[in-house]
């Protein structure tokens, strides 16, 4: 069964409060039961307390698959990029190294890359993924937009995403500034910026 | 990519796939000496194998021409055939068949119940292709001894080799070698079967034509055959004619199949090898440090074939003006560290731009007034 429609991915990395529900939770997902999917990375540790959680973006073209070269990663119809197919990876990496958003993981010991599915045994019968449904800050939200839009009123969710001459567009949406709204997020250009400070948490507070 | 550019990997692979199955067909000619050793019997499977020779040879050919298969299967034999490592290779390359193939060790890890389904159906399978293949090619016949008929001698290509009786140990476990398969076949289906049918993870993204038919197939190829044998076993021929098409249809269908399901993983897997080499080779080779932070992350050879293979593919992750170049020059915890980095900065971007208006508010209403 396809995930329905209505029902979308937001995240939203600067409400992370770093408790590491999410990583816990994923590892109780039926697809991938005992290993958690999920990164939990502190963004500067030396400079910031930020932590943010990362999970597949589900790409409508995805890097990961486009370079596996076993073909082992497929993109079902509703969007989810699955992770790899068990009898074609070949434990190659590649698809570990092109992400861009440095999300599969290369389980070595299986020979196997395994990454988010959204938690496919859940969302595809319209329940949330492990993460979005024990997330205290809502930092990882599944639901309607009418719900976020309602929940986040300074926000809007943008579901493109920037890296130097590549736009990557997915399934999974980010929240960033309703009002000044942009057309994507330049992730490469961040490169360029300092590391967080604090302040990044009062959005808790305030979207 | 225009039309005629699809059309050449189209045309390549079509004329591998014509080549090969004009060799086994030669092959199928000299090995059963002018198809006098043909078993008319198995015509309807001959044509099969045919067929799924073709299809599987057209879709390696298809599959080995895209952007990754092929770097990683140039990259595989150049540092397989490396001057100085072939013999260590040689060795390693057995160890690993050994470990990963004979044995299935890594799919072992990933579970008990996964690994025993996996083995008895692959070594069932093994046994049964060993078996069937070189019969319906002529490759292999028996015939009795002219002086003593009950004695049988096996002939491989037409050349005679070892003889035996008919009523021995060795000659019941030749004859029912098709047996054997099918029991560690049908042992492995079940296991399989219920665990596709028991857990809940595997249920939600298996589909039908993937993860089902195959084991239909070999369950109903498995199970057509052993009603063959007990039917000229214990039931006189019972029913054996329509047994015996029932067989065929089954064991055909599986050999159309080969090319389009899961079975073609079969011959997809042994790439592992060359992969395998590939990460030995970069693993003891020069590293890739992140142009963010510094730290190696992965084999430099393995990140500088990925750019090639992403632009052949049409991607664009170069970064112009900037000292990175390409955004493969940064590490999977630096992409995941700056995803959020950019969502701060677009907030910080958006706080500002409020400062500033209500900055501008105060400086034009210093005293509040409306």
């Amino acid at each position: 069964m396809p995930v329905p429609e209505h029902l979308e991915f937001f995240i939203d990395p600067s409400r992370c409060i770093g408790c590491e529900s999410c990583v816990q939770a994923c590892s109780e997902c039926d697809t991938h039961r005992g290993h958690s999917m999920i990164h939990l990375e502190y963004v500067e540790r030396s400079r910031t307390t930020q932590t943010t959680p990362v999970i597949c973006m589900h790409c409508d073209s995805p890097t990961c698959a486009e370079v596996c070269p076993a073909d082992a990663i497929k993109r079902t119809e509703d969007g989810v990029v699955q992770s790899a197919r068990k009898p074609r990876c070949i434990a190659c990496s590649n698809c570990v190294l092109a992400c861009p958003f440095g999300v599969p993981k290369m389980k070595s010991d299986l020979e196997l890359m395994m990454k988010c599915d959204m938690c496919y045994d859940r969302s595809s019968v319209g329940k949330k993924p492990m993460c979005a449904s024990v997330c205290p800050s809502q930092a990882l939200f599944f639901g309607t937009r009418e719900e976020i839009e309602q929940l986040r009123k300074r926000s809007a969710a943008v579901n493109r995403f920037r890296f130097g001459n590549q736009t990557v567009t997915t399934k999974v949406n980010m929240m960033v500034p309703r009002d000044t709204r942009p057309e994507y997020v330049d992730v490469a250009a961040a490169m360029e910026e300092d590391s967080l400070g604090g302040d990044i948490m009062l959005n808790v507070l305030s979207t | 990519m225009g039309g005629s550019e699809l059309s050449r990997p189209v045309v390549k692979s079509g004329l591998w796939a014509a080549v090969i199955t004009g060799l086994l067909a030669v092959l199928i000619v000299l090995g059963s000496r002018n198809l006098a050793h043909l078993d008319a019997a198995l015509i309807g499977y001959l044509f099969a194998s045919l067929f799924a020779t073709f299809g599987l040879t057209y879709r390696y050919a298809m599959w080995l021409q895209r952007p990754p298969t092929a770097m990683y299967w140039r990259r595989g034999w150049h540092v397989f055939f490396r001057s100085g490592h072939l013999w260590r290779n040689t060795a390693e390359w057995f160890r690993r068949i050994s470990r990963g193939f004979a044995l299935n060790l890594f799919i072992w890890k990933r579970g008990r119940s996964r690994w025993a389904a996996h083995w008895l159906i692959m070594w069932g399978c093994i046994l049964a292709s060993a078996i069937t293949f070189p019969l319906v090619f002529g490759w292999i016949h028996f015939e009795t001894l002219p002086d003593n008929l009950e004695w049988y001698r096996a002939y491989v290509f037409g050349l005679p080799t070892f003889a035996f009786p008919v009523d021995s140990i060795l000659g019941f476990i030749t004859f029912h070698g098709l047996v054997w398969a099918a029991f560690l076949v049908i042992g492995g289906v079940m296991i399989a079967m219920r665990r596709r049918m028991r857990e809940h993870g595997a249920a939600a993204v298996q589909e039908f034509g993937e993860d089902i038919l195959p084991l239909l197939l070999l369950f109903a190829i498995s199970v057509t055959g052993l009603m063959l044998t007990a039917s000229y076993t214990w039931m006189k021929g019972y029913a054996f004619d329509f047994l015996a098409i029932l067989h065929a249809i089954t064991v055909i269908f599986t050999l159309l199949y080969l090319p389009f399901g899961k079975f073609f993983h079969i011959f997809q897997r042994p790439a592992q090898l060359g992969v395998a080499f590939y990460k030995d080779v970069g693993a003891a080779g020069a590293q890739a440090a992140c142009r963010r932070c510094g730290e190696p992350f992965a084999s430099r050879m393995q990140v500088e074939d990925l750019i090639t293979v992403e632009r052949q593919l049409g991607y664009q992750y170069e970064l112009p003006n900037s000292a990175i170049e390409h955004y493969q020059w940064i590490c999977p915890r630096c992409r995941r560290s700056m995803l959020a980095v950019a969502q701060g900065t677009l907030w910080e971007s958006a706080r500002a731009e409020e400062s500033r208006a209500s900055a501008l508010t105060n400086a034009m209403d210093p005293a509040g007034f409306e």
